[in-house]
Protein backbone atom coordinates (compact mmCIF):
# COMPACT_ATOMS: atom_id res chain seq x y z
CA UNK A 1 0.00 0.00 0.00
CA UNK A 2 1.05 3.61 -0.27
CA UNK A 3 1.99 5.88 2.62
CA UNK A 4 -1.19 7.83 1.82
CA UNK A 5 -3.22 4.72 2.68
CA UNK A 6 -1.20 4.27 5.88
CA UNK A 7 -2.11 7.85 6.84
CA UNK A 8 -5.80 7.03 6.48
CA UNK A 9 -5.66 3.66 8.25
CA UNK A 10 -3.92 4.94 11.38
CA UNK A 11 -5.56 8.37 11.22
CA UNK A 12 -2.21 10.14 11.16
CA UNK A 13 -1.01 13.67 10.79
CA UNK A 14 1.71 14.22 8.21
CA UNK A 15 4.54 16.11 9.92
CA UNK A 16 6.88 16.10 6.94
CA UNK A 17 7.21 14.60 3.48
CA UNK A 18 3.76 15.55 2.11
CA UNK A 19 5.12 15.17 -1.41
CA UNK A 20 6.21 11.55 -0.88
CA UNK A 21 2.95 9.91 0.18
CA UNK A 22 2.79 7.92 -3.05
CA UNK A 23 5.64 5.66 -1.88
CA UNK A 24 4.99 1.96 -1.37
CA UNK A 25 5.06 0.23 2.02
CA UNK A 26 5.23 -3.56 2.18
CA UNK A 27 6.29 -4.40 5.75
CA UNK A 28 6.24 -2.79 9.18
CA UNK A 29 8.33 -2.82 12.32
CA UNK A 30 7.17 -1.57 15.73
CA UNK A 31 9.96 -0.95 18.25
CA UNK A 32 11.45 1.53 20.66
CA UNK A 33 14.76 -0.26 20.64
CA UNK A 34 16.67 0.94 17.61
CA UNK A 35 19.07 -2.00 18.06
CA UNK A 36 16.17 -4.32 17.28
CA UNK A 37 15.15 -2.24 14.29
CA UNK A 38 18.69 -2.54 12.94
CA UNK A 39 18.44 -6.32 13.18
CA UNK A 40 15.08 -6.87 11.55
CA UNK A 41 14.32 -4.46 8.75
CA UNK A 42 13.63 -5.24 5.10
CA UNK A 43 12.80 -3.16 2.03
CA UNK A 44 9.94 -0.65 2.06
CA UNK A 45 9.42 -0.87 5.79
CA UNK A 46 7.47 1.60 7.88
CA UNK A 47 8.78 2.09 11.40
CA UNK A 48 6.31 2.63 14.26
CA UNK A 49 7.93 3.92 17.43
CA UNK A 50 7.38 5.85 20.63
CA UNK A 51 10.97 7.09 20.63
CA UNK A 52 11.37 10.61 19.29
CA UNK A 53 15.10 11.32 19.33
CA UNK A 54 17.58 11.85 16.51
CA UNK A 55 18.66 8.21 16.54
CA UNK A 56 15.33 7.24 15.04
CA UNK A 57 16.18 9.29 11.93
CA UNK A 58 19.77 8.02 11.87
CA UNK A 59 18.53 4.43 12.09
CA UNK A 60 15.96 5.09 9.36
CA UNK A 61 18.66 6.57 7.15
CA UNK A 62 20.93 3.54 7.60
CA UNK A 63 18.14 1.14 6.66
CA UNK A 64 16.52 3.15 3.85
CA UNK A 65 13.30 3.42 5.88
CA UNK A 66 11.16 5.99 4.06
CA UNK A 67 8.38 6.39 6.62
CA UNK A 68 8.37 6.76 10.42
CA UNK A 69 5.21 6.88 12.53
CA UNK A 70 5.37 8.36 16.03
CA UNK A 71 2.74 6.70 18.17
CA UNK A 72 0.62 7.98 21.04
CA UNK A 73 0.46 11.50 19.63
CA UNK A 74 4.13 12.14 20.18
CA UNK A 75 5.69 15.05 18.36
CA UNK A 76 9.41 15.20 17.73
CA UNK A 77 11.46 18.36 18.10
CA UNK A 78 11.84 20.63 15.13
CA UNK A 79 15.48 19.66 14.49
CA UNK A 80 14.41 16.03 14.08
CA UNK A 81 11.82 16.98 11.48
CA UNK A 82 14.41 19.11 9.69
CA UNK A 83 16.73 16.10 9.53
CA UNK A 84 13.88 13.92 8.22
CA UNK A 85 13.15 16.52 5.58
CA UNK A 86 16.80 16.54 4.56
CA UNK A 87 16.87 12.75 4.32
CA UNK A 88 13.56 12.52 2.45
CA UNK A 89 11.82 10.56 5.20
CA UNK A 90 8.06 10.89 5.64
CA UNK A 91 7.16 11.48 9.29
CA UNK A 92 3.68 10.77 10.63
CA UNK A 93 2.12 11.14 14.06
CA UNK A 94 -0.86 9.14 15.24
CA UNK A 95 -2.87 9.37 18.47
CA UNK A 96 -2.99 5.54 18.63
CA UNK A 97 -0.55 3.56 20.78
CA UNK A 98 2.24 1.56 19.12
CA UNK A 99 0.24 -1.63 19.72
CA UNK A 100 -2.93 -0.31 18.13
CA UNK A 101 -1.08 1.30 15.22
CA UNK A 102 0.62 -2.03 14.46
CA UNK A 103 -2.73 -3.83 14.80
CA UNK A 104 -4.47 -1.52 12.37
CA UNK A 105 -1.74 -1.95 9.76
CA UNK A 106 -1.64 -5.72 10.28
CA UNK A 107 -5.39 -5.87 9.78
CA UNK A 108 -4.93 -3.99 6.53
CA UNK A 109 -2.48 -6.64 5.30
CA UNK A 110 0.91 -5.23 6.26
CA UNK A 111 3.08 -7.96 7.77
CA UNK A 112 6.07 -7.73 10.07
CA UNK A 113 9.79 -7.98 9.39
CA UNK A 114 10.17 -11.24 11.28
CA UNK A 115 13.16 -12.68 9.54
CA UNK A 116 16.41 -11.21 10.69
CA UNK A 117 18.30 -9.02 8.35
CA UNK A 118 19.80 -9.91 5.93
CA UNK A 119 17.40 -12.67 4.90
CA UNK B 1 50.30 -4.66 -4.78
CA UNK B 2 46.67 -4.54 -3.85
CA UNK B 3 44.75 -1.64 -5.25
CA UNK B 4 42.94 0.35 -2.57
CA UNK B 5 40.60 2.82 -4.20
CA UNK B 6 39.43 4.62 -1.10
CA UNK B 7 40.48 4.96 2.53
CA UNK B 8 38.69 7.00 5.14
CA UNK B 9 39.06 7.21 8.89
CA UNK B 10 36.63 8.73 11.38
CA UNK B 11 37.51 9.47 14.99
CA UNK B 12 34.78 8.50 17.43
CA UNK B 13 34.58 10.13 20.85
CA UNK B 14 33.38 8.17 23.88
CA UNK B 15 29.96 9.13 25.25
CA UNK B 16 29.22 11.52 22.39
CA UNK B 17 25.65 10.41 21.75
CA UNK B 18 24.76 13.70 20.09
CA UNK B 19 26.85 12.98 17.00
CA UNK B 20 26.25 9.23 17.02
CA UNK B 21 25.73 7.96 13.52
CA UNK B 22 27.55 10.76 11.73
CA UNK B 23 30.49 8.59 10.73
CA UNK B 24 28.22 5.79 9.52
CA UNK B 25 26.03 8.27 7.65
CA UNK B 26 29.06 9.79 6.00
CA UNK B 27 30.32 6.36 4.94
CA UNK B 28 26.90 5.52 3.53
CA UNK B 29 26.63 8.75 1.52
CA UNK B 30 30.10 8.30 0.07
CA UNK B 31 29.48 4.72 -0.97
CA UNK B 32 26.08 5.58 -2.38
CA UNK B 33 27.70 8.14 -4.65
CA UNK B 34 30.02 5.41 -5.88
CA UNK B 35 27.00 3.35 -6.90
CA UNK B 36 27.46 0.39 -4.55
CA UNK B 37 24.69 -2.22 -4.77
CA UNK B 38 21.94 -1.10 -2.38
CA UNK B 39 21.53 -4.39 -0.51
CA UNK B 40 25.27 -4.56 0.15
CA UNK B 41 25.27 -0.88 1.09
CA UNK B 42 22.56 -1.43 3.68
CA UNK B 43 24.55 -4.22 5.32
CA UNK B 44 27.63 -2.00 5.39
CA UNK B 45 25.55 0.86 6.85
CA UNK B 46 24.06 -1.24 9.64
CA UNK B 47 27.44 -2.72 10.56
CA UNK B 48 29.22 0.64 10.56
CA UNK B 49 26.44 2.27 12.60
CA UNK B 50 26.59 -0.54 15.17
CA UNK B 51 30.37 -0.28 15.31
CA UNK B 52 30.22 3.49 15.77
CA UNK B 53 27.60 3.15 18.53
CA UNK B 54 29.71 0.54 20.30
CA UNK B 55 32.68 2.90 20.28
CA UNK B 56 30.52 5.67 21.77
CA UNK B 57 28.82 3.47 24.35
CA UNK B 58 31.71 1.28 25.46
CA UNK B 59 35.12 2.57 24.43
CA UNK B 60 37.59 5.10 25.82
CA UNK B 61 37.73 6.44 22.26
CA UNK B 62 38.52 4.96 18.90
CA UNK B 63 38.18 5.12 15.17
CA UNK B 64 36.26 3.68 12.30
CA UNK B 65 38.13 3.09 9.06
CA UNK B 66 36.82 1.99 5.70
CA UNK B 67 39.02 0.67 2.98
CA UNK B 68 37.69 -0.10 -0.45
CA UNK B 69 39.26 -2.26 -3.11
CA UNK B 70 37.70 -3.09 -6.48
CA UNK B 71 36.20 -6.28 -5.00
CA UNK B 72 35.50 -5.64 -1.36
CA UNK B 73 34.97 -3.11 1.37
CA UNK B 74 36.64 -3.51 4.75
CA UNK B 75 35.58 -1.83 7.93
CA UNK B 76 37.89 -1.57 10.90
CA UNK B 77 36.83 -0.48 14.37
CA UNK B 78 39.75 0.16 16.69
CA UNK B 79 39.68 1.49 20.21
CA UNK B 80 42.07 2.20 23.05
CA UNK B 81 40.16 0.27 25.69
CA UNK B 82 38.82 -0.89 28.01
CA UNK B 83 38.74 -4.23 26.15
CA UNK B 84 36.21 -7.04 26.46
CA UNK B 85 36.78 -9.61 29.20
CA UNK B 86 34.62 -12.34 27.65
CA UNK B 87 34.32 -11.96 23.89
CA UNK B 88 32.16 -15.09 23.48
CA UNK B 89 29.66 -13.69 25.95
CA UNK B 90 29.67 -10.30 24.19
CA UNK B 91 28.87 -12.04 20.91
CA UNK B 92 25.67 -13.52 22.37
CA UNK B 93 22.44 -11.83 21.33
CA UNK B 94 20.89 -9.95 24.21
CA UNK B 95 24.00 -9.70 26.35
CA UNK B 96 24.83 -6.07 27.06
CA UNK B 97 26.80 -3.96 29.49
CA UNK B 98 25.50 -0.67 28.09
CA UNK B 99 24.74 2.27 30.36
CA UNK B 100 21.30 3.50 31.31
CA UNK B 101 21.89 6.53 29.08
CA UNK B 102 22.47 4.34 26.03
CA UNK B 103 19.37 2.30 26.79
CA UNK B 104 17.23 5.40 27.15
CA UNK B 105 18.22 6.38 23.64
CA UNK B 106 17.08 3.05 22.23
CA UNK B 107 20.37 1.17 22.25
CA UNK B 108 22.16 -1.37 24.36
CA UNK B 109 19.94 -4.30 23.45
CA UNK B 110 22.92 -6.59 23.14
CA UNK B 111 22.50 -6.86 19.38
CA UNK B 112 25.46 -4.80 18.22
CA UNK B 113 28.20 -7.38 17.78
CA UNK B 114 25.86 -10.18 16.61
CA UNK B 115 24.35 -7.76 14.14
CA UNK B 116 27.76 -6.81 12.78
CA UNK B 117 28.68 -10.47 12.35
CA UNK B 118 25.38 -11.22 10.63
CA UNK B 119 25.72 -8.39 8.14
CA UNK B 120 29.37 -8.85 7.23
CA UNK B 121 30.70 -11.51 4.87
CA UNK B 122 33.67 -11.96 7.17
CA UNK B 123 33.97 -10.84 10.77
CA UNK B 124 36.86 -10.93 13.21
CA UNK B 125 37.18 -9.53 16.69
CA UNK B 126 40.20 -9.31 18.91
CA UNK B 127 40.14 -7.85 22.36
CA UNK B 128 42.40 -7.53 25.33
CA UNK B 129 41.40 -6.03 28.66
CA UNK B 130 43.51 -2.97 29.35
CA UNK B 131 44.52 -2.71 25.69
CA UNK B 132 41.44 -2.39 23.50
CA UNK B 133 39.32 -4.01 20.85
CA UNK B 134 39.76 -4.37 17.11
CA UNK B 135 36.99 -5.49 14.81
CA UNK B 136 37.53 -6.26 11.17
CA UNK B 137 34.67 -6.77 8.75
CA UNK B 138 34.66 -7.52 5.03
CA UNK B 139 31.86 -7.05 2.53
CA UNK B 140 31.99 -8.41 -1.02
CA UNK B 141 30.93 -5.65 -3.37
CA UNK B 142 29.53 -8.04 -5.97
CA UNK B 143 25.74 -8.38 -5.62
CA UNK B 144 26.09 -11.99 -6.79
CA UNK B 145 26.94 -12.90 -3.21
CA UNK B 146 23.48 -11.82 -2.05
CA UNK B 147 21.65 -14.88 -3.35
CA UNK B 148 23.73 -17.28 -1.32
CA UNK B 149 23.21 -15.45 1.96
Amino acid sequence: MTIQEVVQIVDARVLCGEDKLFREITTACGADLMSDVLAFVKDNTVLITGLTNMHVMRTAEMLDIHCVIFARGKLPQEEILQEAQKLGIVVLSTRHTTYTTCGLLYQAGIRGTEKSNPA
Amino acid sequence: MEEIALVDTYQVRPGDFRTAGEAAASIKRKLKQLGINSAVLRRISVASYEAELNLIIHSFGGSLTMEMTPVELRLYSRDIGPGIADVDKAMEEGYSTASEEARDLGFGAGMGLPNMRRNADAFRIQSKVGKGTTIEMCFALQPAAEGSR
